[in-house]
């Protein structure tokens, strides 16, 4: 057993112990769970995958005489300025009024994370303590007063695999899926990835400082969507969709390498975002569900076309290998999310963590373990 | 020296003769099939690169028009701006050539030797960092 203020201290003395969720495998293979967990202390972990759910809040700070901001564009992308005067939310999948779905939020988020200037234009009534109407200039991300990430919904802890059972190629946000069960794509760093090495939440919670987008964020409440519930296996990892969290940090302190703009065909746009969590191990139970592989981790398969339900399950190992088996058949398989710079943040985390330059944090609240996911039912509208 | 790549289309009568070894003995081109979609007693396609003297590589296609199979000549290639790429992998879920493929570290690897032109990649790349060009 020991505390986070223990491990903490030892990082402080340039004596804590460090490995990647993908290292730690090996040494677990060497050791066993119990000297593994005396000997490591910071287990790091990282995913850098699509995450619509993702936006930046900017106050742009007020001109002379003043604006109340009622729409707001950004390199002709619309923001929510429904807020303060000068405060607005650029959402990561909004699409630009010129280009359509080629440029959209994303692309203003990673433009304003490399510190270009971006086109602000904003419209008003016009009140007596705001009176001017309209305002045409250009921000970037140091001329404004605050300008942080709030991504409401990131890291999901795992995500079905996705294919087409039509007989045209389909356009998905899982890529492009050919007819006829022709490819099957998968979005996971799989034993790197922050919940499936933390399943039930038991280090991860509110207030826990992260690698985000090259900088140091928090979790700041649990995701939209986060569903504990979900079916696990015997260790603990969810077979589908589950957990997630709500993340936040300082754009200023971001960068390109980690926060990049996405095109779906057809779908529309998004955003890569590079998180990366450190676990403490506390007790050899913690080190137990760090240690997990590829091979342990299973997800579902689902049609993206929506007409069959699939009862395929496959491991991330399955489909890392670049095929599985489908009916019979080998089915090329092709991930989306970078397994490749989810290890870069992993080591980069760890690199911090051995400096001494980032501490680990105790979770103010938990995450929920319980939480119903609802559907949207049409119902008949008597207001 | 000379390398091109070509798109032959046999019609159906055609498949079952040694088109291939009489180029390769009459003009000693090195004759590399990239890619092969035929099957006997139906119409198909075949990709490849003709490597030779420049005449000879000429002659080739000359009898190969001549004996009336067609073929395109592929005059784009395509370029990956590779110190942009992150690697997500999104590519090598529409390549059907396997010209791009994830390697053991889980990095992109482009074989453009295998690359057949087909353009599907530049759609499925969210980074749109892939084109072609003549
Ligand atoms: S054009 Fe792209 S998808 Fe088509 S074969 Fe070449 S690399 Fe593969
Ligand atoms: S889809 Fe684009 S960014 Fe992703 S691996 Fe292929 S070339 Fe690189």
């Amino acid at each position: 057993m020991k505390t986070i203020a223990e491990i903490n201290q030892k990082i402080k003395n340039g004596k804590a112990v460090v490995v990647t969720a993908e290292e730690i495998i090996g040494i677990v293979d060497d050791k066993g769970y119990e000297e593994a967990a005396e000997l490591v202390d910071v287990v790091t972990t990282g995913t850098f995958g699509p995450m619509c759910s993702s936006g930046v809040f900017i106050n742009f700070g007020h001109s002379d005489p003043p604006i109340k901001m009622k729409t707001v564009s950004l390199n002709d992308v619309p923001a929510y300025a429904g807020l303060a005067a000068v405060d607005a939310y650029i959402g990561a999948t909004e699409v630009s009024t010129t280009k359509g779905m080629e440029y959209g939020g994303g692309h203003v988020i990673q433009e304003l994370v490399a510190g270009k200037d971006v086109k602000l234009r904003a419209f008003a009534d016009g009140t007596d303590c705001y009176p001017r109407k309209s305002i045409e200039t250009t921000i970037n991300k140091y001329n404004v007063n605050q300008i942080y990430m709030y991504n409401p919904r990131n890291a999901y802890q795992n995500y079905p695999a996705a294919t087409n059972s039509t007989k045209k190629t389909i356009y998905t946000y899982m890529g492009t899926l050919l007819p006829e069960f022709g490819n099957i794509t998968y979005s996971t760093s799989g034993e790197l990835s922050p919940l499936l090495n933390d399943p039930y939440y038991r280090t991860i919670g509110l207030g826990t400082r992260i690698f985000l987008g090259g900088g140091q964020g928090y979790v700041t409440w649990q995701g939209t969507q986060h569903n504990p519930g979900q079916a696990r296996g015997e260790n603990g990892v969810p077979l589908s969709l589950a957990g997630t969290i709500a993340v936040s940090g300082d754009l200023r302190d971001m960068s390109e390498d980690f926060i990049r703009a996405a095109v779906y065909e057809k779908y529309g746009v998004s955003l890569f975002v590079g998180i990366g969590i450190p676990i403490p191990i506390i007790d050899v139970e913690m080190l137990k569900y760090t240690a997990v592989r590829n091979s342990e981790i299973k997800t579902s398969l689902a049609d993206k076309s929506g007409n069959e339900k699939l009862p395929e399950t496959y491991t991330y190992e399955q489909l890392q290998s670049g095929s599985v088996e489908f009916r019979g058949e080998k089915v090329k398989t092709a991930p989306l999310s970078s397994i490749s710079k989810a290890r870069e943040i992993a080591g980069i985390l760890k690199e911090w963590i051995e400096k001494g330059d980032f501490l680990l944090t105790e979770a103010v609240a938990p995450l929920p373990l319980e939480n119903k996911v609802n559907k949207l039912e049409i119902r008949e509208i008597k207001l | 020296m000379k390398k091109v790549k070509v798109k032959l289309h046999f019609p159906r009568k055609w498949i079952s003769k040694p088109l291939m070894s009489e180029v390769i003995s009459r003009y000693g081109i090195v004759f590399n099939i990239l890619h092969a979609d035929i099957s006997y007693d139906s119409e198909g396609t075949l990709i490849a690169e003709i490597t030779g003297e420049d005449e000879a590589v000429t002659d080739s296609l000359t009898y190969i028009d001549s004996v009336g199979v067609k073929y395109k000549l592929y005059n784009k290639s395509i370029i990956l701006r590779e110190d942009e790429c992150i690697h997500c992998g999104a590519c090598t879920a529409v390549c059907p050539s396997e010209a791009l493929t994830m390697d053991k570290d889980n990095k992109l690897h482009f074989d453009k030797e295998k690359c057949l032109v087909c353009e599907l990649c530049i759609k499925a790349c969210p980074l749109r960092i892939i084109s072609t060009e003549f």
